[in-house]
């Protein structure tokens, strides 16, 4: 299944210049493997081996996906996920 | 000291000293590092003291020097609070009276440290994302150096907070969302508008050593000398850690002895992912959907908290969480004891020290420091209906009335 993955500008350069990336998956972590398959230097950048890494936020059309189901969260077709750093300040 | 270059925290890769605040290589957030600076502390000491009586008297310790800055900030009042320590069994209370700042919160310092540098590096533009207070400052301080502002908020936030912003002629942003919904549109709006200065996003490691210089000069004001306990409010932990960060850069120059105060966070329960964290030893941060009346602190996604909680444990503090009640009864607690009249987030600080205190935690003979890092006058809902207001006519007799005792007036 199609997923859109809006990718942030710090992570740009690793994916091709572009802000965008088609993806495909029903979990948030089938859609990142399949990232990483066109990707390979992606995953060194935001994950951890386990998981992501503690900075990388990932939003499931808007939702943080910690306050879903994590990396197992089911991505529905046609979803929007986005990768941001986390940034502190308020 | 001079600032040498911006680097990651996680994994120490170095990047020049750009509008950039996260490392590409590993995601960490990136802050200032310094070549050590090569004068004693009688010369550092002499340097601060003939510094104008602001933040920039500790430029020697900023990675900016703010020459010809127009909206004088810091060195705000160090109080002792006798009645206050009295009321909770201590000997020895200080309060750090933020509420003095222009915008009347210590969000006055972060701001001057990225606005002076956003000015270096020729942004057109200054913005921010913003739980209230930082809002107010940065509306301020672009209508002082004349630069265009958006400031982006949660669109529930206090109406004393929005009004007190839209005055300085900023163009207020109410997003329909919490404050963690504010900060990821404004790091997407970030990265698409490239002239703009956020203040808290891509100037980040700038904006954060502003908070360093509540440290100094709480060291400075007490005679060259930490104190023993620091109680702060927590958010996104940024401030919390930066000023331990201070005291650390004071001690490593020769300018005060050794040994990091003990530090105690404070949160409302309402949003209290650190807190929760510290509670169950966790090293990390389970965000949550924030719901107290402590607004400037309610960051459900601390991105710091793990800082936060490693500087509370490394020092022999902790990191508390109170609730709304206690919240109230702390402000009251804090102005009628100090005259201090403080927000939520000073009530939550204060609440936090009387539970320590209560706890047996603090040591009575400690000197300890509280920050009270904003003003009662922007969440004025928080007293409504805590007292009544006695209604006469203007006369002696009505006075004496309501107010005279009986046997006075008989």
């Amino acid at each position: 299944m199609a997923v859109l993955v809006k990718i942030p500008t710090q992570l740009r350069a690793v994916v091709g210049g572009a802000a965008e990336a088609s993806a495909e998956g029903t979990t948030v972590a089938e859609v990142l493997d399949s990232l990483y398959a066109t990707h390979g230097e992606l995953r060194e950048r935001i994950s951890d081996g386990n998981g992501l890494r503690r900075f990388v936020n990932v939003y499931l059309s808007g939702e943080d996906i910690r306050f879903l189901d994590g990396l197992q969260t089911p991505v529905p077709d046609g979803a929007e996920l986005t990768i941001l750093p986390a940034v502190a300040g308020g | 000291m001079p600032a040498d270059a911006l680097q990651c925290k996680e994994c120490q890769t170095q990047y020049p000293l750009e509008a950039r605040y996260v490392c590409e290589r590993c995601f960490g957030p990136l802050e200032v590092a310094y070549t050590p600076l090569d004068a004693g502390p009688e010369e550092l000491r002499r340097r601060i003291q003939a510094g104008s009586l602001t933040l920039w008297r500790y430029a020697d310790f900023l990675p900016v020097r703010g020459v010809g800055y127009p909206l004088p900030v810091g060195f705000s009042p160090l109080v002792r609070a006798d009645r206050l320590a009295r009321r909770l069994g201590l000997r020895e209370v200080w309060v750090k009276n933020e509420t003095a700042n222009p915008t009347h919160s210590f969000k006055d310092r972060v701001v001057s440290v990225a606005v002076a540098r956003a000015l270096e590096l020729g942004f057109d533009t200054l913005a921010c994302a913003s739980t209230g207070n930082l809002a107010n400052a940065i509306a301020a301080h672009a209508a002082a150096v004349g630069l265009p502002s958006y400031v982006f908020v949660p669109g529930d936030l206090e109406p004393e907070k929005i009004l007190a912003t839209g005055a300085y002629g900023t163009n207020v942003v109410g997003v329909r969302g919490n404050y963690d919904d504010v900060n990821r549109l404004c790091t997407q709006v970030s990265g698409e508008h490239e002239s703009w200065a956020f203040a808290n996003i891509n100037l980040r490691p700038y904006y954060a050593e502003g908070s360093k210089t509540l440290a100094f000069e709480i060291a400075e004001q007490l005679g060259w000398a930490a104190p023993d306990r620091v109680v702060g409010p927590v958010a996104s932990g940024s401030m919390f850690t930066k000023v331990a960060r201070g005291f650390e850069e004071f001690a490593a120059a020769g300018l005060i002895a050794d040994g990091a105060p003990t530090f105690n966070g404070a949160q409302a329960e309402g949003c209290s992912p650190v807190a929760q964290a510290y509670a169950a030893g966790r090293d990390w941060c389970q965000p949550v959907k924030p719901d107290t009346i402590a607004k400037s602190l309610a960051i459900g996604n601390p991105a710091d908290g793990p800082y936060a909680l490693d500087l509370a444990r490394r020092t022999g503090g902790g990191i508390d969480a109170v609730g709304d009640d206690e919240i109230r009864a702390g402000v009251r607690l804090l102005a009628e004891t100090t005259g201090i009249f403080t927000e939520t987030a000073g009530g939550v600080t204060t609440a936090t020290l009387a539970k320590l205190a209560e706890r047996g935690d603090v040591d009575p003979g400690e000197r300890v420091v509280l920050l009270i890092t904003g003003d009662g006058l922007k969440t004025l809902d928080t007293v409504r209906g805590t007292f009544e207001v006695a209604d006469i006519a203007p006369t002696v007799d009505a006075f004496d009335a309501a107010f005279a005792p009986e046997e006075v007036a008989a």
